[in-house]
């Protein structure tokens, strides 16, 4: 299996140098956007089958290979057990859906020279870093991973902001790394045995295996958006094109909670009690800050990327929750909530990745990302406003799609955490579980705003009210995942079934079989305790809604009439009398905002007479970035305008320096023995 | 089978049927309290009727959503309030949705409400979605750490084994089971739009919510709006029942004696639970918007003091 597969990554990343051949040869840019997202949907969806075949035909098997690269005495271990072929599913599944959307989409780049060749080569790192199977090729394909984002993030360097997205994204992901390669380091200990294999059978001790939890926790966290890491992400995924934004918070973000289960839940041996604590408080801090600054925000992208943050704090909840059971012995509570956190992973990254080719088509049709200059566009383009919707409803956790049964399993997963023995989880975990059941109603209000005010209305600008429905390509890429939302949230037996082998080489069990439950329902422990049938809930909705439009329209009245909106009559032909926003998030920011980002609204009143326009200004302050990054930048800054002396000297000074140098660490060395 | 059904069906409509009624006994009983003589019991039903038969009139600009949108809300409104038992639990389907699927289910509806205030492009509609979902930001996870509280307390998120465990005689007095009977009634008034956070019976006055968002609606679709509005409190009045008052509900395997008598018990419930919410709501002068936060918040806090006593406790 993994020889096929390493296959399919060989030609992405062959795919790339052909692409600047191609460039080179000045062929149409059109025809080798279409050999490029042509060649690479066909690779993911080849690679998506054979992962999702060996996830469940050889659910036991494990298919090793080592190949005579990277260190000479070590050699590139790669290998696929259930956990890695779960992520490589993901991953696959993500880069289809964006290689076909990207068909229609990157047609319309204005600079798809700097797009192209990076895009496989980023697919190809991220099917890497999953296979890896020994901490030399995972460190490689994961700096691969994020060098050829990197470089997709500033394709559009005219943009001074992306610029400045792209050099914090490039500090954060060197920092991530720095943190990774220090916790391999400690894993492999003094041995130096960097395969995956050696450090498995070795079993870190307790103050040990302390430090690589933190550093993983800095490491995988800072990529995948935990807070206060999440800095670089709601800049620089915004900033890459479209499709790259999807796989960027859709799938690179679920690479980095695959770095993190794999060291955490396989290499670093069985948990202490008190791992789930730090990982529980950040994940719940992670959700609530995550949606409130998704509301405060009205770019449709960098929306969509705080809300990336949310997500990721709801997997970890998860990921703490069976961090907490596993350590107390409590296997079938740990695999439920590995399950609801895995279940999360892959419904997060199929909504979101519909969200931002949402995002990419309004973009696309109006040149805007900001959500005050939208407005109507249900009208102008109903499709991409349906398959948007669908994804709005299943990020909010609501019935009967996809984000709410993972949810619904994290909450079940809560309510079995009472039976743990340990007094700081019996504060912590309900405290977690009110912020979750905080950041879900949140992040429904969030979505009414992002669809309300980008889709209903009346447009804003004429931008909007000329826009044209996006093209067939991007939108059969939008309905394929809006069918998966649909069918993950109405089916979701299969897909915990398909966890299955997952959690029981994880955690050593796996949640009751699903696919002989009576009318397809799923039931987590026992029927008598809670079941959830998205399925008939679906069906009874639909049938409900069709009988009560039938009976009205047959016995009552069918009859419509067009006239001017009433609005208690007043109506103003102004758009701009219409709610934005910044005004929907308004009492939102008053209740929250006072307290999270110092919120305050200055209102500029002109005395009377004078013919200057009032104004209301609204200041926000993002105390992470105040109290941690600006600091901490400010005196790199002031190092290196000190350090900076050093450059100017004489050449005698610089042999003065070294000699000193040279006495002092001889003082030194003389001193130590 | 064909049995079990039956019952299924019978809830599905004496809840669509009484739901009217509810909301005309409040507002007989609240006019009483006033001296007034009120309408008359019936009238809600005959204000669907009248709505029911009357031309819609859309705004021009209104979208295809705009219309979809009611039966959206009916449809959901109605599975939820069809899942809680009201007067025989263990119904045929009641275990395809738990409480935290029903909740979820009222939060979708309330999803596409919020949306419909915003389609027309009216600034009316606006204040009352943006207002909406503030109010839902604090109500929904006060709603479910209730039901923390209560599955903690139950063992199960089912309402049928709630309602039976609620029932049977281990359950006695427990200071969790207040605060979250407190708190579900804080959370029920917030919901359903009652006074002091918004008031049904305005029109045209800054601090309405829900009367704002669905400003633009007319005819049968404003019809069905206001159905699933009763529906919705007549839920809340069927779970505080069910959860905190479980007796005389008939269970599965019960002969049609204890049906009718559940029925009985189900109406007299009902009608105290109208009376007291009008003796509430006329007792009390409605909030400013900005005032519900605390409330809202103060329900919430104590919903996740009754859960942290649970999970400190099992003898709370």
């Amino acid at each position: 299996m993994v020889v096929y597969m390493l296959y399919g990554v060989a030609t992405l990343v062959v795919l790339a140098p052909v692409a600047i051949a191609l460039g080179a040869l000045r062929r149409s840019i059109g025809a080798v956007s279409s050999v490029v997202y042509g060649v690479s949907l066909i690779v993911t969806l080849m690679l998506s089958t054979i992962a999702l075949l060996s996830l469940f035909e050889h659910s036991q098997a494990i298919s090793v290979t080592i190949l005579p690269l990277g260190l000479p005495w070590l050699g590139a271990h790669f290998r696929i057990d259930a956990l890695a072929a779960f992520f490589l599913v993901v991953v696959n599944l993500g880069g289809a859906a964006a290689s076909l959307f990207a068909l229609g989409y990157g047609r319309h780049d204005d600079s798809p020279g700097r797009v192209l060749p990076f895009y496989p080569a980023y697919l190809a790192a991220m099917n890497l870093v999953v296979m890896a199977d020994d901490a030399f090729s995972f460190l490689v394909s994961w700096e691969f991973m994020s060098l050829t984002s990197w470089a997709l993030v500033v394709s559009h360097h005219q943009v001074r902001e992306n610029l400045r997205a792209g050099y914090i994204y490039l500090l954060m992901a060197s920092f991530g790394t720095l943190a990774l390669l220090l916790s391999f380091g400690l894993l492999a200990g003094s041995s130096g045995n960097y395969a995956f294999d050696a450090i498995r059978a070795t079993h870190a001790s307790g103050g040990l295996a302390a430090m690589v939890l933190i550093l993983v926790l800095v490491g995988a966290g800072s990529k995948a958006g935990l807070v206060p890491l999440h800095a670089w992400l709601p800049l620089a995924h915004p900033a890459a094109p479209s499709h790259v934004s999807a796989l960027m918070s859709g799938v690179m973000t679920k690479v980095a909670v695959y770095g993190f289960v794999r060291i955490v839940f396989d290499l670093l041996g069985a948990p202490a009690w008190w791992w789930s604590m730090p990982v529980l408080a950040i994940a719940g801090v992670t959700t609530v800050m995550g949606v409130l600054y998704a509301l405060m925000e009205h770019d449709l992208k960098r929306l969509l990327a705080y809300h990336t943050v949310e997500n990721i704090g709801i997997i970890f909840i998860g990921l703490g929750l069976a961090l907490a059971f596993k350590a107390h012995g409590m296997a079938l509570a740990a695999a439920l909530a590995l399950t609801a956190a895995l279940f999360h992973v892959f419904n997060h990254s199929v909504f979101k990745s519909l969200l931002f080719f949402g995002a990419g088509a309004v973009l696309n049709a109006t040149g805007e990302r900001d959500m005050e200059h939208l407005g109507g566009l249900i009208h102008r383009m109903p499709q991409t406003a349906f398959v948007f919707l669908v994804g709005c409803v299943a990020i909010s956790a609501l019935p009967p799609l996809n984000g709410f049964v993972s949810e619904w399993l994290t909450f079940q997963a809560i309510l079995l955490s009472p039976q743990l023995p340990s007094w700081g989880l019996k504060f912590l975990v309900p405290a977690v579980g009110a912020l979750l059941a905080l950041s879900a109603a949140l992040a429904a209000a969030c979505f009414v705003k992002a669809f309300g005010v980008s889709f209903l209305g009346r447009a804003r600008t004429p931008a909007a009210a000329q826009a044209k429905e996006t093209d067939s390509n991007s939108l059969a890429a939008m309905y394929f995942l809006a069918a998966l939302c649909l069918v993950a949230g109405i089916l979701p037996g299969y897909f915990i079934d398909a966890l299955a082998p997952v959690t029981k080489s994880l955690v050593g069990f796996s949640m009751p079989h699903q696919a002989g439950v009576e009318w397809l329902s799923i039931v987590p422990i026992a029927e008598s305790r809670s079941s959830y049938n998205g399925l008939l809930v679906f069906v009874f909705v639909v049938l409900s809604g069709s009988i009560a439009a039938f009976t009205i329209h047959r016995f009552a009245s069918d009859k419509l009439r067009r006239a001017p909106a009433w609005d208690c009559g007043y109506p103003d032909p102004s758009t701009a009398t219409q709610y934005t926003a910044s005004s929907f998030a308004q009492p939102i920011r008053r209740v929250y905002g006072t307290a999270v980002f110092l919120a305050r609204e200055i209102g500029e009143m002109p005395p009377p007479g004078a013919t200057s326009p009032a104004r209301l200004t609204v200041e926000l302050r993002d105390l992470i970035w105040d109290a941690a990054y600006a600091p901490l930048a400010a005196a790199i800054d002031y190092a290196a305008e000190k350090l900076n002396y050093l450059q100017f000297l004489t050449i005698r000074r610089y042999l003065s320096l070294v000699f000193a140098a040279l006495v002092l660490l001889l003082l030194v060395l003389a001193i130590w023995q | 089978m064909i049995r079990e059904l039956a019952f299924q069906a019978a809830q599905m409509l004496v809840v669509l049927a009484l739901s009217p009624l509810l909301t005309g006994f409040v507002r007989k009983v609240k006019a009483r309290l006033l001296r007034r003589q009120g309408p008359p019991l019936l009238q809600p039903y005959l204000d669907l009727i009248r709505l029911m038969r009357k031309d819609v009139v859309l705004a021009n600009n209104a979208s295809w959503l705009f219309r979809a949108i009611p039966y959206i809300v009916f449809a959901g409104t109605w599975v939820a309030a069809s899942l809680v038992p009201t007067f025989r639990s263990g119904l045929v389907f009641s275990w395809s949705a738990d409480l935290i699927a029903i909740i979820a289910l009222l939060g979708s509806a309330r999803f596409f409400l919020a949306l419909a205030g915003l389609d027309v492009g009216t600034s009316f509609g606006g204040i009352g979605s943006s207002r909406e979902v503030m109010i839902a930001s604090l109500a929904e996870p006060a709603m479910l750490m209730i039901v923390f509280t209560l599955a903690l307390v139950a063992g199960s998120t089912q309402l049928s084994t709630m309602a039976a465990y609620m029932a049977s005689s281990e359950v006695g007095l427990r200071v969790s089971l207040g605060l979250a009977l407190i708190a579900l009634i804080m959370v029920a008034i917030a919901e359903n739009a009652r006074i002091p956070i918004d008031n049904p019976a305005t029109h045209l006055e800054l601090t309405m919510v829900h009367e704002a968002m669905v400003l633009e609606y007319s005819g049968r679709h404003l019809a069905l709006i206001e159905l699933s509005a009763a529906l919705k409190l007549l839920l809340y009045v069927s779970l505080v029942g069910c959860v905190f008052t479980p007796w005389g509900i008939a269970t599965s395997g019960a002969g049609l004696q204890a049906v009718a008598a559940g029925v009985i018990a189900y109406l007299a419930k009902l009608t105290a639970g109208g009376l007291l919410l009008a003796l509430f709501e006329t007792a009390i002068a409605k909030m400013r918007v900005f005032r519900v936060p605390a409330f809202l918040g103060a329900a919430l806090m104590l919903a996740l003091l009754a859960t942290l006593l649970r999970f400190v406790s099992g003898s709370f």
